[in-house]
Formats: structure tokens, sequence, C-alpha cells
């Protein structure tokens, strides 16, 4: 470690500091930084020349001065310490901990950047978790590996579902359950409490790595916190050959937060201010999951996607949806109808259900009972919507038929209880009740033989 | 040439770029980077410094540390053994990747694209004799490359000369000469299985040819209804989770192509490895051989590093080229050509170059001209026929398509198959909206429709599209008064239109037999519900009730029919259809009886 201290920094601001006549200081690298009360910053290199280095940060610049502050360059990456004692354990996005416990201590440290997978080493992930959760099981399955993130809004109850999700998720048949990466970005500090209680109320805490930034805590830290959580998933998942379930909330934050940063650093923005390289930023992030070749373990991922002003085509939902494999809509209108979970299947996709479900893996019927009820659901909505125009008087019987559909399919599949744990078998039938509902002739969807061994026609 | 400095060292790293001092680098000449020997490519000059963009992570080098030049432009190896096989962004191949160095990429690793240690079995080309003067690009001689592919040995067609010598047949590593050649400057050149082309230098041929055979992609919407041609051009827009990805996959699988190049630039890990792992199981309904065996995948996944993906797409061209050269019928995939103007954009944003549309730079549109523009058609300098198809995703921001990267495309493009998120999201698949989509091939191919399958295939085509345009009128009114506006032949109409979007449009990739469809069980169909429509019409006009029609097991039969036959059913498919008309004059004849009873 270089003992040389530089007190040679130029300009301060926006959780970037500028360092000049530091040469040889390499790209990425970690640093220390001691501000004019003697308190520990940390930071890293995202820009080096000759003349001139520029520092992200962590804990932000505000209240340096340029004349007492003092920058040490570690000459390592950032890296965390890993350890089976990880589980149980409380950090801040540095790796620090948050527990006031003492740190990890091993051998063992990896760059929190990770390196790509080579898409050769992967393999495709097909084992079906079931969630207990109709919309998902049924209709958009998660399986060993995806990343399949949560889209929400303001005041949507996107942390109860998560939390469901986490207590409930286990592979059919089997009670091995997984240990979960918990990374929390600028959240309040009611929903950090709101886990915390979750967790250890189900019993799971030993089970958990957290990784905390309240949203009083520096922006920038942000920046980090993912990927330290992801270091650690990737050590449970390909090195203690542990199946991970990695929940990061909220994305929204991290990519705010990246905004604060790029605009500091002057890089051109395209869409709302967001820096063109979200799109690549949040790849580094989600393809972290998923299953590698004769390894074990694997990554599973729930990230949870704040929608500002419920708009799915704003930057941070988009681009996360063009990365992740498929995604889960919380919709208010269903909320509103104190419909719990309120998910909207409609725009709601799982892309690697294909190989999950199916004879082998859940029942025969699923694939086209899925797309059956997808179909219905569609047609359902059209005539809702004509409905709300013409009156539901003038709809024909069978049109009314429909409309009774999509109510019976909203309160009885989209609504459960929060801790009412259907398996997917339960799932499957609850759907075939819906499906009865219709004669043989409209459902071309399923198959004869699914008609004649599920179709509870009163004939 | 080789009085020139070849080292130099670094003077700034902002992530993917960095500046150097070497003075009399030339522009685009590659480079290595640092102790690490990263992989770099010289894209500016200015005064004594020179800008590398950077195909790899830069974390962890400093200024200071050495660069050297490579005195060359980034460029591939083209011969024999690039079937089946994945490569990254620059051509490195990610198997013996992964069997060198693990499941992470690991950094500086230079491993020759092509195994070096393989041997091929050459037969030399019967017309050559030693003294011949040999033209640029002629062929040499081939080996059999898969059971499927002969792989035509050919002359770097910047080369030409006497032939000095030309081994016989017999087996051969692509280390061990096949012959020598004698330049018009006295030059000897040893010849090899394999020669080196830059990338982004388009390979050379003949001329141009135009293209008028359709590309089969055995998909109804994309055949029967927005047609490309082999060496066309086409385009997939579509916000995320429209299609894309299965548009641009069951092209790969299913197209009546020589030859398959996917390039996954800047999407997800594991839909490469869905390639790799179906691929090899899955039967070409052409040839019966693994699909693999006319494969090869370029892989820049969106989490390795970004100015990759700008290189990916020339990768992928130059060995489509390649392949092309050869006399073949090859089909490019570039999925998605949006991350590949990120990429650009992002290089520029580096550069402090001046944003014009959404932060692209200018030459935005001109850099997508000019990579489509390697499409085409040609004669090669053989003599023989060989046409690069080029299909390109684009994800367009929100799905907006007025954004700089669609609507540049639109323009360049003749086949635009545009994905709807209303149709993806009522699970109508594909989600090709028959409204946005265009396809300027359809005089093209309608004569090879004609011959090869129909002659009422123009009119049944048209007579489809005119159902679908008055659905979306009849919609409208029906949305603003309700069905009861109707009359019964309009409402005869919705229910046309509704066949054509179940049992035509409507293919379920996932499905065994409904994935492909020949062109015949394409018509077959299309034909079917054209039946069902025309005949319910007539009777309908006689007073006959639409919803005793719309209930006939026979037509509840016609819109599963797409998944029980497959494409060799012919028979079974015409049958329904006789079946469709047998019943309907069933019905007119005790429709009349009926009324005669009542008068
Ligand atoms: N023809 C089809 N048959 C059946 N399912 C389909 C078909 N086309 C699309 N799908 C479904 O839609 C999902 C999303 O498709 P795809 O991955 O191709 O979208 P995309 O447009 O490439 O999205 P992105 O831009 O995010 O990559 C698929 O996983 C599949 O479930
Ligand atoms: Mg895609």
């Amino acid at each position: 470690m270089s003992a040389k201290e530089y007190r040679t920094t130029t300009a301060a601001r926006g959780g970037l500091l500028t360092v000049s006549d530091a040469p040889q200081i390499a790209f990425g690298d970690r640093v220390l930084i001691r501000d004019h009360r003697g308190h520990r910053r940390n930071g890293q290199v995202i820009r080096s020349a000759a003349d001139e280095v520029l520092i992200q940060v962590f804990e932000g610049t505000d209240d340096l001065d340029l004349e007492n502050t003092w920058v040490r360059f570690l000459d390592q990456p950032m890296e965390i310490a890993l350890s089976p004692e990880l589980l149980g354990r409380i950090f801040n996005g540095l790796g620090e901990p948050r527990d006031g416990r003492p740190p990890i201590l091993s051998t063992l440290h990896r760059p929190i950047s990770g390196s790509a997978i080579n898409p050769a080493a992967r393999t495709y992930p097909r084992e079906f978790i079931q969630t207990g959760i109709s919309t998902i099981d049924g209709l958009n399955s998660l399986v060993r590996g995806q990343k399949l993130p949560i889209f929400t809004a303001s005041g949507l109850p996107h942390n109860r579902l998560a939390a469901q999700i986490v207590r409930q998720a286990k592979l059919v048949d089997q009670e091995s359950s997984f240990s979960i990466v918990f990374a929390a970005m600028g959240v309040s500090y009611s929903d950090a409490q709101f886990f915390q209680e979750a967790f250890s109320s189900s019993g799971v805490l030993g089970n958990v790595v957290m990784y905390l930034n309240q949203a009083d805590d520096p922006p920038v830290e942000r920046l980090a916190l993912p990927r330290s959580a992801l270091t650690a998933a990737e050590y449970l998942a390909f090195d203690l050959d542990r199946h991970v379930l990695v929940v990061l909330t909220d994305m929204t934050n991290y990519a705010e937060a990246l905004r604060e940063v790029s605009t500091a650093k002057g890089d051109v923005p395209s869409r709302k201010g967001y820096p063109g390289y979200l799109y690549s930023d949040l790849a580094e992030i989600y393809e972290r999951s998923g299953r590698i070749r004769d390894r074990h373990g694997s990554i599973t991922m729930v990230p949870v996607v704040s929608m500002p002003s419920d708009d799915i085509t704003h930057p941070i939902p988009d681009l996360t949806g063009y990365i992740t494999e498929g995604q889960i809509v919380l919709s208010r209108e269903l909320h509103n109808q104190g419909i719990y979970p309120p998910v909207h299947i409609s725009p709601s996709l799982s892309r690697l259900m294909k190989d999950g479900i199916g004879k082998d893996d859940t029942r025969e019927d699923h694939p086209r009972v899925a797309s059956q009820l997808y179909a219905l659901y569609a047609k359902a909505q059209e005539t809702r919507n004509l409905a709300s125009i013409i009156g539901a008087e003038e709809l024909s019987e069978q049109d009314r038929r429909y409309l009774e559909f999509a109510d019976q399919f909203d309160r009885q599949f989209v609504a459960q209880e929060e801790d009412e744990d259907r398996s997917i078998i339960e799932t499957l039938n609850l759907a075939w009740e819906l499906l009865s509902m219709f004669p043989n002739a409209e459902l071309t969807r399923v198959s004869e033989t699914d008609l004649a061994k599920y179709h509870r026609s009163g004939d | 040439m080789s009085e020139r400095n070849n080292h130099g060292t670094i003077r700034q790293i902002n992530g993917p770029i960095i500046t150097i001092h070497l003075p009399g680098v030339r522009n685009s000449e590659q480079v290595r980077i640092g102790e690490l020997r990263l992989v770099g490519e010289v894209i500016a000059l200015r005064g004594d410094e020179a800008i590398v963009q950077v195909y790899e992570s830069t974390e962890g080098v400093r200024p200071g540390e050495p660069v050297e030049t490579l005195g060359q432009p980034l460029s591939v190896e083209l011969g024999p053994g690039l079937l089946g096989s994945i490569f990254d962004g620059v051509q490195r191949p990610l198997e013996a990747l992964f069997a060198r160095t693990g499941d992470h990429i690991s950094r500086g690793i230079t491993l020759p694209a092509l195994n070096r240690e393989r041997e091929w079995h050459f037969l030399p080309a019967p017309e050559l004799e030693v003294g011949m003067r040999l033209k640029p690009g002629q062929r040499l001689g081939s080996v059999q490359e898969t059971e499927r592919i002969e792989h035509h040995i050919l002359l770097p067609p910047d080369r030409s000369g006497e032939l000095l010598e030309l081994a016989p047949a017999g087996e051969y590593t692509l280390e061990r000469s096949i012959g020598r050649l004698r330049s018009a400057d006295g030059t000897i050149h040893r010849l090899y299985l394999y020669h080196t082309w830059p990338v982004r230098t388009p390979r050379p041929y003949r001329r141009r040819d135009h293209s008028d055979e359709p590309l089969i992609t055995g998909q109804r919407i994309l055949d029967t209804f927005f047609p490309l041609v082999k060496g066309g051009k086409g385009a997939v827009p579509g916000p995320f989770g429209a299609g894309k990805t299965v548009v641009q996959q069951q092209v790969a699988r299913w197209s009546n192509a020589d030859i398959v190049i996917y390039v996954g630039c800047g999407e997800r890990g594991n839909e490469l490895v869905d390639v790799l792992e179906t691929f090899p199981k899955l039967q070409d309904p052409y040839s019966g051989r693994k699909l693999m065996e006319r494969t090869l995948l370029v892989a820049n996944t969106s989490n390795m590093p970004v100015v990759a993906r700008e290189a990916s797409i020339y990768v992928g061209l130059t060995m489509a080229e390649y392949y092309r050269d050869q006399g073949y019928d090859v089909v490019m995939l570039a999925d998605s050509t949006s991350r590949w103007a990120e990429a650009l954009r992002e290089v520029s944003g580096r550069l402090g170059q001046m944003p014009v549309e959404d932060g692209y730079p200018a030459y935005l549109a001109s850099r997508l001209a000019a990579m489509y523009e390697r499409a085409g058609r040609v004669i090669t300098h053989n003599g023989e026929s060989g046409s690069v198809t080029l299909i390109g995703a684009v994800s367009p921001p929100g799905g907006d398509f007025s954004e700089p990267v669609t609507a540049h495309t639109k323009e360049i493009i003749q086949t635009f198959w545009a994905l709807s998120k209303e149709l993806a999201d009522a699970r109508h698949y594909p989600s090709v909206d028959w409204v946005g989509s265009f396809s300027d091939h359809v005089t093209t191919v309608a004569r090879w429709w004609h011959q090869e399958i129909s002659p009422y295939w123009k009119r049944r085509r048209e007579q489809a599209l005119t159902l679908l345009a008055r659905d979306a009128e009849l919609s409208r009114i029906v949305n603003l008064v309700g069905p009861e506006a109707l009359s019964s032949a309009q409402r005869w109409e919705l229910e046309g239109a509704k066949l054509i979007k179940e049992g035509v449009l409507q293919q379920n990739a996932l499905d065994p037999v409904d994935t492909f469809s020949s062109p015949q069980k394409q018509f077959l169909l299309l034909d079917m519900m054209l039946t069902i429509y025309d005949r319910g019409a007539a009777l309908i006009h006689l007073g006959v009730p639409v919803q005793e029609l719309r209930d006939l097991p026979v037509i509840a039969r016609a819109r599963r029919a797409k998944q029980t036959y497959d494409s060799s059913q012919s028979a079974e498919l015409q049958a329904i259809t006789r079946e469709i008309s047998d019943e309907f004059a069933r019905i007119r004849m005790e429709y009349a009886k009926f009324q005669e009873r009542a008068e």
C-alpha cells in the first residue's frame, strides 16, 4: 500500500474530487480521503491522466475544503472480504459493517466490479421456482437463475410482495430454501425496518446478508452497493454452492445516484438527463444473475424498480425491461380495488418460463393454460372497455361472460392473502375453474386432451 | 514500415477511451494497451496523441504504461472451423476461452479464432495448375467443414499472381501451407487454408446482382405478408418484450439460408446459451442436418465491454461476406442494432463530439446506411451467386419509433417488421403489426409464389389484408356505438378477420408443429380461412344468422389446424377446406329448403 498522501485537490463538487499531479494512478482504484475534521471517506478513480485524477467520493463531497483534504491512493481495486460469516450480517454499500459487529476477516477479497460471465460458460435456467403466488407461478413463472424485476410505483405494496416471495420461494417438492442477499438503496427507515422484521419473523435472518443504504445515507454509495451485494452473492452461489435469491430495491434510487454523478462529470445526457451508458451500467448489475456450467449454485434476481409517475416508458423501467428476462408489473388500479398482490398480467412477462414448466416440471397443461388465460383476459379487457362506453346492458350474452370472467379472475386468481402459499397444482386447478366458465369451442389454445381431462363443463 | 516506432505510452484513461502518445500510429490500427496488453483500436489522431477505444475493461490501467501497435487494423480469421462456434465481439473463441480461463472472461488473453491443431481434408481445385495466373478471391480448393457445408478455400481478395505450388489432397492444419504464389512485384506468398481480412473493409466482389428469390422463414406473417428476399435488408423494431429476439431466432432456425450468423450485440447472455443448447439438437427442415452445422454466433452481451459491441457487427458481417464469396446465401441477424448505435454514442460522447439527436453523433445515419449496405446479392470473383441478408433488431427507448435509430433504419431497409406492444400484451405472437409493417418485395416474390405455390397467392393475400383493414374500421364503429350497429355482413367481416388473425397470423414459436410453416402450408391455411369467410358471406347474404355459422365445429377445427397438421400434411389441410365447402353447401341447401317451406 502506497503511503503517499496528496494534498493537491483542485476541485470538489457533486460527489467528485479532482486531484492534480498524482501520476500513474490506476483507473478504478480505491482511494482513501481524510477531510479537514480527520474523518475518513472512500473513493474510486474514475478518470486518470498523468496530470489529473478524478475521484468519485462515496460519502459525497459536501463540506470538503481544498486546503485540508488528504488523498491516499490504495493501489488496489474496490473490493470486499468474503467468508461464510457474511450470512446474518448487515453492511453498507462498501461492505463495511452496519450492525455494530466487527468487519469480516478473510484472506479472500474480490473486486466488486466483477467481470462478465463468459456466455459459453452459462447454462440455460430451467428449474421452476414456486413462489406460491398464482399470477407469478401460473402465468409468469420464475426459474432459478432468472432476473425478474417487479415494476412498481409509490404507494404500491411491492415490499410486501418481495417479502412474500422471499418467504415462500422454493423448488417444488423441496424444502431447501434460498440464501438471501438483500440490497437496499435509498430506502426509508421504515422500509428497512419492515424487511428486517419480515426476515426475522420468518426465521430466515441467519440466511440473509443485507447491504443497506438508507434514504439519508450518501447517494454516491448507492453506486457501489449492488456491486458489493452481487460480489457476495457470487461467492455464496459459485464458491459455496448455494442457491441465492437477490432482492435489489429500489433500482430507481440507484439510477438517480448515477445521474447525479454523471451530470457532475459532464457526461453527454441521453433521455431525461440519464447518461447514455445507463443501459450498460444496469446490465453490468443484472447480468450477474444466472447459472454456470458445472456449478451447483445459482443467482436468481428480483430487482424492485419504481416507475416514476407510474410511467413504464421512463428510462429506468424501460432500460431494465430491455435487460431483464421479463417483468412483474403492479397496477394502481387493482391496488385501489383492494386486490393484493395487484399484479397486472397484461404487461407482465416471464421469458424463461417456457423451459421451466410443463410435463416434467409443473404439469403438462401449464403452458397452454397460461396462454389461454392470457387470450381470454385480453379479450375481457377489450370487453370491459366496450362496456364502459356503451354500457354493460348493451353487450351480447357472450360478451357478458367475458366481463364476468375478468371479475372472477381478478378476485379469485390474482387476489390472494399475504400468507397464502398456493402450490402450482392449486394454481392450475383454480385456472381451470375459471376456464370452465367457457364452452370447449371457445378454448382453442388448450388441447382436446386438456379439455377432456380438466374442463369442468356442466355437461 | 519497419522503421516506424511501434511503442508508446498511455496518457489518460477515461473508461474505455484511452489517450496514448505514439507518434506515427495510423488511424484504425490495432494496439495492445498496458501491462495487461488489452485489445484496442485507434479511432482518432490529435496532435501527437492518438485516441484508442479499448475492447476490454480498463480497470487497473495507469498513465505511463506501455502501448504497442500491431501494424494492422482489426481483422478476423476466415477459414474452416468458423461454423458451430461462438466468438466474442472481436472474434475471440469463447469456448476455448472458457477452457483456458474459466467462467468469467479474463482480460488481455489472445487466442486465435480458429483452431490450429485440427486437421482438415483438403481437396485442391481440379481446374488449377502450377504456373496459372490466379485472380483475387479465386477458389483454391475445398474442405468439408460440416457434413452440410463444403468450405471453399479462397485466395484472399487482395492477392493475385502466379501459382507456384499447390498441395495435393490430404490432411492439413491451418498452420500448414497448401501452396505458394508469386505476386506481380515478385514477392512469394505462402497460402493457407485461412486468411485474414480487416472487418471495416467490405470484401470485394465482381458485381452486384439483383435479388428476387424470397427468403423463406417459415413464419406466416413474414413470408406471406411482409416478405424479404435473399440479399435483402430488414429491420425488426419493437419495445422490450415484444418478440424481436424470438423473430430473429425463428429466422435463424427455419429460414432457407445456407449459413446463419447470429450476432448478440449488447443483449442477454442466456439468449445465446439458448441457441447454443438448442441448435445442436434441432434439424434444419431443408437439409435434415443439425442446425448448428450452418450456424455461428458472435456474442457481445450487455455486460461485456461497450465498444466491442460496435465491432461485433462488423466482425459478423465480414464472416457473412466470406461465406457469400463462396457462393452461399447467408443470413445475418443483429440483435440489437440499437446497442451498436449506443456504443457509437458512448464513444463519440467521450470524445466530446457534438451530439445532434438524443446524444447521437451526426454520423449515425451514414454509419447505419454503410452497415446495411454490406448486405446484398453479388456475383463473386468466381462467378458464383451469393448473398448476405441482414436483419437488424431495433430497440427504441420507450417503444417510440420516432427516435433516431428506428427512424434512420426505416429509411434504409426494404422490409420492416414493426412489433406492437398492444399485440404482445394480448399475447398475439408474433406481434408484427400489419398496419405499421411494410415490404418492398411483394411484387418481386409474387412470381415465385405464383409458380411454386399457387396462382391465387397474390389475390388471397390482398383479400386478407383488406379484411384486416375492414376489421380496424368496423372495430372503431363498435367502440363508438356498440356491436348492434353492425349489419350481419359486417359482423361476418369481423369474424373473417378474427379467423385470419387466429388461424394464420398468430404463430406459436414454442409449439413443435406451429413453429414452422412451409410456404405450401402457409397458403393452405390462408385459403382455408378465406374459404370460410367467402362461403359464409354468401350464406349471410341469404339470411343465415352469423351465430349459426360461427359455432360450427369445423370452424373450431380450422382454427386449430395450424398446430394440428405439420407442413407435410397438405392433404389433411386440403381435406378440411373441402369439408368446409361441403358443410356450407349443406347449410345452403337446408336453408333453401327451410325457406321454401316457409313460403
Ligand atoms: N412467436 C412467439 N411465440 C410464442 N411466444 C412468443 C413469440 N414471440 C414472442 N414470444 C414471447 O415473448 C417473449 C419476449 O420475446 P423476446 O425476448 O423476443 O422480446 P424482445 O422484443 O427481444 O425484447 P427485448 O428488447 O427486451 O430483448 C418471449 O420470451 C416469449 O415468451
Ligand atoms: Mg430481445
